[in-house]
């Protein structure tokens, strides 16, 4: 353990948490392009209520399940033993705990914003229709029970990292986040879709994006992000940083070919909201292996990872269930295909560089145990809310639009017809003589 | 009196503005709308999902005239907002049985 504060890369780790938390609100811009007008500010709300919820309980017992000293049965870390960063910032002299020359603070940054991300991806798949009060309940609990013993097994010294069992066929890699962060959220997209159940009008009513250049601005800023999530990830400012941040942008690019490609044969056309996808889906799918493969590599793995996902996505139409914004068709799919690859692309283990099928074996029982875990997890705390809380708002709200009805707000005013009439403030009396500011609101000067 | 009223390409408004202003119209009214013909509207995909979208935006422009004015201004609109392409428009003649202009209560001819 380097004890010895390491400015260069603390520097470069705060600068990557940084990077990495600006990309939860890019989310919430690409998710709120692809959603209707109507519901453009709760998608984006969905986001940063994620963002509000997680980065309160990263700090309480997030830290501490995930990464504490205490683990239980190597599934996650006891949520008391380092409760509020207890024994986490500083030692009993007052001095920063410094582990592997970073402060142990900034990692708890750089952390928590992987959970918030991880629990804002799930709200695409039930988008317009999904109880706020109900998200925000859930937010808390899938990240305490799914992410936090997830990060824990993979990450924290648990049963699906290097120190498990596994490693005993090969040493499970997961770089960035392929099982913590995207098997995990795309598995919980696809029960909670299911749970949570169709919009009205689901494959008959027209639910086009309303605002493209939307999300193509959030496709950028999740880009511009990763490179803190991928990059970040190497613990370092060194090489392993510089290969993964090269595996990212050749991996990204190959996967928006891939995307464009599909869709020109397929449909005709490459468009805007493919090229987004394409980026989304070659980011998440270099995650678990950023450091791992070769750039040449990468843009075979990103490539593949375009054309999965651009064929995956049209399959909740044939299987009926609403993933409204396709993040089963890219983050699961991407996800899995991201970290059974390094079976195949790992430069030193995997099957096409001569290292065998041990790798190969090892990525597959990850992500099996990875989607099991999430499906079970999400499963119950989805069935529960359901009975309790309630997940759908009313059919008429849904049919007036959830921004309206749940936050009495509106996205775009175009003034117009329809426009909301000036009333007064709340608060304000009518015994308040008008003065004339009030007046001319009210349309009653009088000359 | 006569109303004509043309649905055009919105491309086109500025033309068919030019076109009566050089005729002599001193006023109109233009809205935008949205419509179809036999042509329909077009489609597009997302994320390999098809959706046709019928209603194609459109302007739709208002005119009063005189009686001997409707068939030349309808000329001067058909010229001037055609492209030769489907989905070009249409133009029709209704009759006026009165006109008021607001600000003075003139009527008929005089409120054109």
């Amino acid at each position: 353990m380097e004890t010895a504060l390491d400015s260069g890369l603390t520097a470069w780790m705060l600068v990557s948490a940084s990077f990495v938390l600006l990309m939860t609100p890019g989310l919430a811009l690409f998710y709120g392009g692809m959603v209707r007008t109507k519901s453009v500010l709760n998608m984006m709300m969905m986001s940063f209520g994620a963002m509000a919820v997680v980065g309160v309980v990263y700090v309480l017992w997030g830290w501490s399940m995930s990464y504490g000293s205490d683990s239980v049965a190597g599934l996650f870390g006891s949520p008391v033993t380092n409760f509020g960063l207890a024994d986490t910032i500083t030692d009993a002299n007052g001095d920063f705990v410094i582990d592997g020359g970073l402060p142990v603070v900034v990692d708890v940054g750089f952390q928590a914003t992987f959970a918030i991300i991880t629990v804002a991806l799930i709200s695409g798949a039930i988008a317009d229709r999904a109880r706020f009060g109900t998200w925000m309940i859930f937010s808390a609990l899938w990240v305490t029970f799914a992410y936090f013993p997830m990060a824990h097994m993979v990450w924290g010294g648990g049963l699906l990292g290097g120190d498990g069992p596994f490693t005993s066929i090969a040493e499970p890699i997961d770089f960035a986040g392929g099982t913590v962060v995207h098997i995990n959220a795309g598995a919980a997209a696809l029960v909670l879709a299911i749970i949570v159940g169709r919009r009205q009008g689901f494959g008959t009513v027209a639910m086009r994006p309303h605002n493209l250049p939307l999300v193509m601005l959030g496709a950028a800023l999740l880009w511009f992000g990763w490179f803190g999530f991928n990059g970040g990830s190497a613990y370092g400012a060194d090489g392993v940083a510089g290969l993964a941040w090269v595996n990212t942008t050749t991996a990204t690019c190959a996967a928006t070919l891939g995307w464009l490609a599909v869709e020109r044969i397929r449909d005709g056309h490459p468009t805007s909201l493919g090229a987004a996808s394409g980026v989304v889906a070659g980011l998440v799918a270099i995650t678990p292996a950023a450091g791992s493969v070769s750039p040449v590599g990468s843009i075979a793995l990103g490539a593949l990872a375009g054309a999965f996902c651009a064929s995956a996505v049209g399959l909740k139409f044939r299987l009926g269930f609403d993933d409204s914004l396709d993040v089963v068709g890219v983050h699961l799919v991407a996800g899995l295909w991201g970290t059974v690859a390094i079976g195949f692309l790992a430069t030193d283990t995997g099957l096409l560089y001569g290292g065998g099928f041990a790798q190969l074996a090892v990525q597959v029982i990850i992500a099996v145990v990875a989607v099991a875990f999430s499906v079970m997890v999400t499963a119950v705390i989805g069935l529960a809310l359901a009975v309790t809380m309630g997940w759908r708002i009313s059919e008429d709200d849904e049919s007036a639009g959830i921004d309206a009805t749940a936050h009495a707000e509106s996205g775009y005013d175009f003034g117009g017809l329809g426009a909301p009439r000036s009333t007064a403030f709340r608060g304000a009396s009518s015994s308040v003589p008008a003065s004339a500011a009030d007046a001319v609101n009210t349309s009653e000067v009088r000359s | 009196m006569k109303l004509v009223t043309a649905i055009v390409k919105p491309h086109r408004i500025d033309d068919v503005k030019d076109a009566l202003e050089t005729f002599g119209i001193t006023g109109m009214t233009v809205s935008e709308a949205s419509g179809f013909g036999r042509q329909r509207g077009h489609s597009e995909v997302y994320r390999g999902a098809e959706y046709v979208v019928d209603f194609v935006p459109k302007i739709r422009l208002e005119v009063l005239v005189d009686d001997v004015d409707a068939a030349p201004v309808v000329e001067a609109i058909v010229t001037a907002a055609r492209t030769g392409r489907i989905g070009d428009g249409k133009v029709w003649v209704a009759p006026v049985d009165e006109v008021v202009r607001v600000r003075t209560g003139e009527r008929g001819g005089e409120a054109l």
